[in-house]
């Protein structure tokens, strides 16, 4: 094919990749660094499954089995921690890092050396992170949203580790955010114009501008939990003039753009997999655009959705209800569009497909479920129960989780050049599936019916359920297993892939060779059309 | 080397997203003021303010109102002081002067330090409860075994909306024994 030829700039004198563990250390290729964040969210995410087995285990009967209700809850917060911060957030930074220079056609990022600099503070971080668990003072035990004065008057002393990782976890992220920015603002191809972007690059253009805005306000936040627990200050200690509630406002003015961060990147993800696989255009791609931006934009008028029952003014509640059932209206609008780019079209069943189809469904009982909790009176009964938990799981394992994985699935023969095991691929896809629903959809029941989250013991007529979900549990828990078996035996055996490696691929990414060359559009290469907005 | 049109580009546009960053830093700093500000403003989290002071020759009581004023005494997680008012309840005009008396205990052998914050329920009277007089506005340090009477005078203001007829306020008790010694010991008091 000649486009592909054309593509690689045969004037280029700078070589290969560096050998040995110093490629990994200092370099500064988007690719190489894509692949660091990609595998370290991996294994974080292996990680963090591990702690919620612990606790489905636990939960798997009644009564105490295994473990002290103490560590039960240093699982459930170490979970979330890692599962948020160490393995979705870093993922999507993975492949802005390998798609984004790509799809542009940029030769790579705009700030190649902070980029390397973001990746490996991550590592430390997380090593400081969970190297609580293992430390003399107990590990983290308040909850992934660690409210004061759980998190201040009440929390291990092993709680500055954990704000000192917080710390370089924002570090990270308004770095990354800012390259990401920067090399979409500025290093386009000539005659791509900000509305021929792919989707996945709008999306992550209006994502960074999230972090941009809220990782202040958490790094800001957990200071001043620093400065209470160690410097005498009451920022949020009721007895020396402070307010408890300031930490729950404070945080979830972070918290709540914090689950679109999660979210949007995904909804570019699968606005390239679908059109790919129904082989027609993206139905409504200027409303798509739009519908990612007055998303954006309603997440920092929506926080206190998260508190109805701290005693809100009724005017406070009745906004905070509004404005959330707003947001369902451009992510309604998202989803008509998707489904409308697969009504009429020449559909194939590959498993990225089958993982953002799935996605279009679980991700939007996800959001009905959401938009239940929205209503201020019912939200009375939900909160703290087992409902929210499978609320924002359906949102974050088969939305943003599966969005991911579909991603690796769908670029996998441009990255490696190789093509994984389609048969394999399914089985993942349908183990991940059942599994996923197995595990959570019970909970709706559970959470309804009044079981309260955050607990290791239960009252005995939520045993079935709990059963179940467990069950699924480690279903979707050892299909990952799979996944990194499909993955390995993919790189080792897979058969060769094309440049365009799917028929119905359209975007600048997949007239690169495949795998794609170290360097890529060392000159611009021309936007045609028809690679225009994939 | 000159840097390429591009990288100038880039810069700026670094710099403006740094500038997002400062700014989102210096929104969270002021977070907390404006909370507070927030709150005071609207009595949103039941704060009362400070000491009120009034000239009572312009502040006649108002005979055709009576409100209802209920005192709750909770002591804090950890506090082991018995704290109780004289009084469960009074009614009261809006408008005139009233006192009552409030008494902590310490039970303990130790010398210890208590801090009572004040809530009042419902939010929208908070605005218009004031204090002239109130053992919150300090710290109450006990000997052991030592009992204190602590007097509150207030007025409720006659602004108070017409729809609330009775007002609870709350008081919880906090022991600071260990923050007022580490700031005695940073002033070099004793």
């Amino acid at each position: 094919m000649s486009e592909a030829i054309s593509a690689v700039d045969h004037d280029d004198h700078s070589h290969g990749p560096a050998k040995g563990i110093t490629r990994w250390l200092f370099t500064t290729n988007h690719k190489d660094i894509g692949t660091l964040y990609l595998w370290f969210s991996f294994s974080m995410l292996l990680i963090g499954g591990v702690l919620a087995l612990i606790v489905r285990a636990e939960l798997f009967q009644p009564g105490l089995q295994f473990v002290s209700p103490d560590f039960f809850n240093q699982m459930t917060t170490n979970h979330g921690l890692i599962m948020v911060f160490g393995a979705i957030m870093p993922a999507f930074v993975g492949l802005a890092n390998w798609l984004i220079p790509m799809q542009v056609g940029a030769p790579d990022m705009a700030l190649p050396r902070m980029n390397n600099l973001s990746f490996w503070i991550l590592p430390f971080a997380f090593g400081m992170l969970i190297a609580t668990l293992f430390s003399e003072a107990g590990g983290l035990n308040f909850g992934w949203t660690f409210y004061a004065p759980l998190s201040t008057t009440y929390a291990p002393d092993s709680v500055t580790f954990f704000i000192f990782a917080v710390h370089l976890m924002g570090a990270s992220s308004i770095m990354g955010s800012i390259n990401i920015i920067a090399t979409i603002l500025n290093m386009r191809a000539p005659g791509m114009t900000l509305m021929k972007m792919p989707m996945f690059v709008w999306t992550w253009l209006i994502t960074a501008y999230l972090l941009l805005a809220v990782m202040p306000v958490l790094a800001g936040l957990v200071t001043m939990m620093l400065f209470d627990i160690h410097f005498g200050t009451s920022f949020f200690n009721a007895a020396g003039g402070g307010d408890p509630l300031l930490f729950q406002h404070i945080f979830w003015f972070f918290g709540h753009p914090e689950v679109y961060i999660m979210i949007l990147p995904a909804f570019g993800i699968v606005s390239h997999i679908i059109p790919a696989f129904a082989r027609k255009r993206l139905f409504g791609y200027d409303s798509m655009v739009y519908a990612v931006a007055s998303i954006a934009f309603l997440s920092f008028i929506v926080w206190a959705h998260h508190m109805f029952t701290v005693g809100m003014p009724l005017a406070g509640q009745l906004f905070f209800m509004y404005t959330t059932m707003l947001i369902a209206v451009p992510t309604g609008v998202k989803v008509f569009n998707w489904v409308s780019t697969m009504w009429r079209g020449s559909m194939t069943f590959e498993t990225p497909m089958l993982f953002s189809i799935a996605f279009v469904v679980l991700f939007t009982i996800g959001g009905f479920s959401g938009l239940m909790l929205a209503i201020t009176p019912a939200d009375y009964q939900y909160h703290d129960t087992y409902f929210v938990v499978a609320h924002f799981h359906y949102v974050l394992v088969p939305g943003s989780l599966f969005s991911i994985m579909a991603a690796v699935y769908y670029w996998f023969p441009k990255w490696t050049g190789k093509m994984y095991s389609e048969r394999l691929g399914k089985l993942h896809f349908w183990f991940s599936f059942v599994g996923v629903n197995v595990t959570f959809f019970p909970q709706h029941f559970s959470g309804l019916a009044g079981m309260p989250r955050r607990i290791p013991d239960y009252a005995l007529q939520f045993a079935d359920f709990n059963m179940v979900s467990s069950i699924g549990a480690f279903i979707f828990g050892f299909s990952q297993i799979l996944f990194l078996f499909v993955l390995i035996h993919g790189i080792r055996n897979g058969k060769p892939a094309a440049a365009r490696a799917w028929e119905g691929a359209r975007g600048l990414e997949w007239t690169l060779p495949s795998p794609a060359p170290y360097h890529s559009f060392t000159h611009p290469p021309k936007v045609t059309d028809d690679e225009a907005h994939a | 080397m000159q840097p390429s049109a591009q990288q100038t580009q880039i810069r700026t546009t670094v710099k403006k997203l740094c500038l997002i960053v400062v700014v989102m830093c210096g929104f969270v700093v002021a977070m907390v003021p404006l909370y507070d500000l927030f709150c005071e403003i609207t009595g949103l989290n039941g704060k009362t303010g400070g000491r009120y002071t009034y000239d009572p020759a312009t502040t006649t009581a108002d005979k055709s109102r009576m409100i209802k004023v209920n005192f709750i005494t909770n002591t804090n997680d950890g506090m082991v002081w018995d704290f109780w008012s004289e009084k469960g309840g009074m009614r009261v005009h809006p408008g005139e002067l009233r006192a009552v008396n409030f008494y902590v205990k310490n039970t303990t052998d130790k010398v210890m330090v208590g801090q009572a914050i004040p809530s009042v329920v419902p939010t929208a009277a908070a605005e218009h409860f004031h204090k002239t007089e109130c053992f919150c506005f300090g710290q109450q340090i006990l000997q052991p075994g030592e009992v204190m009477e602590m007097p509150m005078r207030f007025i409720v203001g006659r602004e108070l909306p017409n729809n609330v007829q009775s007002i609870n306020l709350s008081y919880a008790l906090f022991d600071v024994t260990e923050s007022f010694q580490d700031a005695a010991i940073a002033t070099g008091g004793g």
